[in-house]
């Protein structure tokens, strides 16, 4: 098995609130990531997908379809946009890395046709990222 | 695919310099530069250490996250970076006054002490001594000598 990872990035802004919670407990669980009118970040996408190079392309899936999916299902859904108010997906969750990355596992998982997808890592800033995988996988299995 | 099953991992990266020798009393000194080289000089020398760790766990729906940062932040402060950062391994960490203080056995004690992590699980420890060299520990039952 052979592991292939594409990158992208994207900005978006966002914002911590839960409207189930008062004003004093969103900031004491938030800090400043509760501010009114939201912050933004640029992202980093890291999407791994696993499988056996095809015997005649030496490829494990068509780069180009990988960059149009991400182009589709990410950039056109989050680049530039206010997690909070244009991602219907993400409606009643906080957009934190853990929810974000899950939810684009949920978007590409069913889109990779060719191998099978391995990982999704989200980084916010370089210090803080998540990564998604599928049942039962972890980092442990790379 | 539903949610839960998926697993999901929190990664968080913290910086610290610190200062090492690599030295065994059980070789001779002939034997301690023969294995450690220049790492062996005998007052030490240092690094900017990047540790980087993952936590797992559920996805806390009322928060979106699967631990509090301010949280994690704290512990990793508290139990590794306060003893570790602008400090000498080898003196001012008890577990390297006979272990010696490669990544490896960084890796092994950092993991050990952040286990203890009440909110979230730990999956891994990585450390980046240089820009060149980077070690992992996903816990082991086996190998752990410190």
């Amino acid at each position: 098995m052979v592991l292939l990872t594409r990158k992208i990035e994207f900005s978006a802004s966002h914002l911590y609130h839960n409207p189930n919670l008062s004003a004093e407990e969103n900031r004491r669980l938030f800090g400043k990531c509760n501010n009114p009118h939201g912050h933004g970040h640029n992202y980093t996408l890291e999407v791994t997908v696993a499988g056996e190079p095809d015997p005649v392309t030496g490829m494990v899936l068509d780069l180009k379809e990988l960059k149009e999916i991400l182009e589709r299902e990410v950039m056109q859904r989050m680049d530039h946009r206010h997690l909070n108010y244009e991602v219907p997906e993400l409606a009643g969750q906080i957009p934190t890395c853990e929810n974000i990355a899950r939810l684009i596992w949920q978007l590409l998982e069913p889109r990779i046709t060719q191998g099978k997808l391995h990982r999704v890592r989200l980084y916010e800033s370089p210090d803080l990222f998540a990564d998604c995988y599928g049942n039962g996988a972890s980092a442990a299995a790379n | 695919m539903k949610n839960d099953l998926l697993h999901v991992e929190l990664g968080r990266r913290y910086k610290f310099a610190a200062s090492h020798r690599l030295h065994t009393p059980r070789l001779s000194e002939e034997e301690n530069y023969r294995v450690f080289g220049k790492c062996n000089n005998p007052h030490g020398h240092g690094h900017n250490y990047v540790l980087e760790i993952s936590v797992s766990g559920k996805i806390d729906p009322a928060t979106g996250m699967i631990a509090n940062l301010a949280d994690l932040d704290a512990f990793v402060e508290r139990h590794v970076l306060e003893e570790f950062d602008h400090h000498s391994l080898n003196d001012d960490v008890t577990a390297f006054h006979d272990a010696v203080p490669t990544t490896e056995n960084l890796c092994i004690e950092i993991f050990r002490r952040l286990q203890k992590f009440p909110h979230a699980k730990l999956e891994r420890v990585r450390i980046q001594e240089t820009g060149n060299n980077s070690f992992e520990y996903a816990g082991s039952t086996e190998g752990n000598h410190l």
